[in-house]
């Protein structure tokens, strides 16, 4: 298990607590900062690795980052903290976006990051919980994290913990029907404090979701499931924030967010190739 | 024998899961039972009436069952993720091992009414490739009760486990094989019996007949040493490699296809280690015909007899 960075740690808590005192539109320049930060760094290693999902890895980071940053409690120098809150990301291909983001919270240290993908490096092209910390299962293939999030949501219930459970799907990933099994676990359950955010990016690996297998309506699908849905913009920080830190009342929550995959470099935007 | 005397009482296996699960809820309330829509198939009716918040029933849905599981897990409890074993191992096999082994949540996967235990149900209720597939993958152990004694013995050390498990949970009716006082770990066979003439190596439902067959062999002069594994994985590599070492030849038997399981891994150890005589009982890479599984066990050979013929074969053609 890779070990912290006790100084990134302390950088981390402080910002926390500086966010969670704004406004979302007061905290979203430094979210804004922040993504800009993550996506650099994510760049440069799937540069460096010659691997990596760029497209899907920048439609998700600014989702990632306003959850870690705005939002979840979670405490890098205690990754296992019995009382943190769980992100999972089921799109575990953009394994990149996520470890840039934890190496900027501290939960190791940045030069990690240049080991992507080689021989023997905890950075695996996808999340390894034994050895990474701040991920909390192995993800790879597709429609795996939504059961195991539905599972640690009601691990919460039957603790009657406070803490919540953040799930991150790729749209195209929700074509794998072990997802719908989970939304229904989800909202039989009534498990409020699980958020499901769907990457709505429009694209996979081979063309528009559209064109592959038709996802829309999607919100309509959530919702006859039994889940309260939002939809919100992805890249918009404060739209992100205001949307997660109010809390689900009785059903599950989805929030389907509109991303661009590529999002921020022109040239890659909203491509498939 | 006075254990051969006690064979005709047999026992099924799932009221001593059902109890032992129970006992430990009580004793540490993070245990928590999760099924497919199987209260009943699954033994956890009583469970359910003593703990229904800690019954999780996610419907028919294992990939689902298993992933929750782990997600129960990461959140601090002990799940029993009971399912039938081919639904269970099968349908979820990518969850058993991104999920549950990979991940090295402590989920205890309980296959019930495994081998050909479904017998009429047909080859799609049949369990047998399980011990094939489960061992294929890593850092699970892989545990195989032979009678109520056993089944009990595995839940409580899977309770306590602090890593992920699968449990075979026998249907088909067993007579009592563990002697008293026998310890129960990871990698260690039990010696049922001592012979330094062949060795019937055995696991779950096959062990009380190659008691049997050892019987019968040592009353024709045979000295048959019976091994009965409890942890096809992992194996216990000194007993069988003592038995390949001291004994003309080992017999292998299991409830199982034998493409990948106690045979091939007793074969993969010998081979490479200390090479000798091999009869390896099993399931062919075969559909079953119809029938129970009495009918079914006796069509696939997996009988005292056959075990006890496949021992003589050995006596006949191996040289010492």
């Amino acid at each position: 298990m890779l070990p912290a960075d006790p100084a990134q740690a302390r950088r981390f808590h402080d910002v926390r607590a500086r966010l969670a005192g704004l406004s979302p539109a007061e905290a979203a320049p430094t979210l804004r900062e922040m993504a800009q930060r993550v996506r650099h760094d994510d760049l440069r290693m799937v540069y460096r690795a010659g691997l990596g999902h760029l497209g899907g890895d920048f439609s998700v980071t600014d989702i990632l980052v306003t959850l870690y940053a705005g939002v979840l409690n979670v405490d890098p120098m205690h990754p296992l903290s019995a009382e943190r809150d769980r992100l999972v990301l089921s799109k575990g291909h953009t394994a990149g976006a996520l470890y840039a983001t934890l190496a900027h919270c501290g939960f190791f240290a940045r030069r990690e990051l240049e080991t992507f993908a080689a021989p023997e490096s905890a950075l695996n092209g996808h999340p390894n919980r034994t050895k990474v910390p701040g991920v909390e299962t192995n993800t790879g293939p597709l429609g795996h994290g939504f059961p195991v999030a539905a599972g640690i949501a009601l691990s919460a219930r039957l603790q009657a913990s406070p803490r919540r459970t953040f799930v991150v799907l790729g749209d195209g990933e929700l074509q794998e029907g072990s997802n719908w099994e989970a939304a229904m676990t989800a909202a039989h359950y009534g498990l409020s404090s699980l958020f499901a955010i769907v990457d709505r990016n429009g694209l996979q690996q081979g063309a528009r979701t559209e064109e592959t297998s038709h996802l829309e309506p999607l919100a309509a699908k959530w919702t006859s499931f039994g889940w309260e849905v939002r939809e919100v913009d992805g890249h918009d920080h404060a739209q992100l924030l205001s949307t997660f830190r109010q809390p689900g009342t009785t059903r599950p929550v989805c929030v389907i967010a509109h991303t661009v995959k590529g999002k921020g470099v022109s040239f890659m935007e909203d491509r498939v190739e | 024998m006075s254990r051969q005397t006690q064979a005709d009482v047999l026992h099924d296996c799932r009221e001593a899961f059902a109890d032992t699960l129970i006992a430990l809820a009580r004793e540490d309330e993070r245990i928590v039972a999760v099924c497919n829509d199987s209260v009943g198939s699954s033994n956890l009716t009583k469970f359910k009436a003593e703990f229904p918040d800690r019954l999780i029933n996610v419907g028919i849905a294992e990939q689902d069952l298993v992933g929750v599981a782990a997600g129960l897990a990461n959140g601090g409890l002990i799940p029993f993720a009971s399912a039938a074993a081919p639904f269970l191992t099968g349908r979820a096999l990518e969850q058993v091992k991104a999920d549950v082994a990979y991940s090295q949540a402590r989920v205890v996967l309980c296959g019930q009414s495994p081998g050909l235990a479904y017998g009429a149900l047909g080859p799609t209720h049949h369990s047998i490739e399980d011990l094939s597939w489960l061992r294929a993958v890593a850092d699970l152990p892989v545990v195989v009760p032979a009678d109520p004694t056993q089944t009990a013995q595995a839940v409580r050390w899977a309770a306590a486990n602090p890593g992920p498990s699968y449990l075979r949970v026998p249907r088909f009716p067993v007579p009592d094989v563990t002697p008293p006082g026998s310890p129960f770990q990871p990698g260690r066979a039990l010696r049922l019996t001592d012979g330094n003439d062949v060795t019937l190596i055995a696991t779950g439902t096959m062990v009380s007949r190659a008691l049997r067959a050892a019987d019968s062999l040592r009353k024709e002069g045979i000295g048959a040493r019976v091994i009965n594994v409890v942890f096809v994985e992992p194996l216990d590599t000194t007993a069988v490699l003592e038995a390949a070492a001291q004994t003309r030849g080992i017999v292998t038997a299991e409830e199982a296809t034998t493409t990948g399981g106690l045979g091939a891994a007793v074969a993969s150890l010998t081979a490479q280690h200390r090479p000798t005589h091999l009869r390896i009982l099993g399931v062919p890479r075969s559909f079953a015909p119809t029938g129970s599984a009495t009918f079914l066990l006796e069509h696939f050979g997996l009988t005292a007899g056959h075990i006890a013929a496949a021992a003589h074969d050995i006596m006949t053609h191996a040289t010492v």
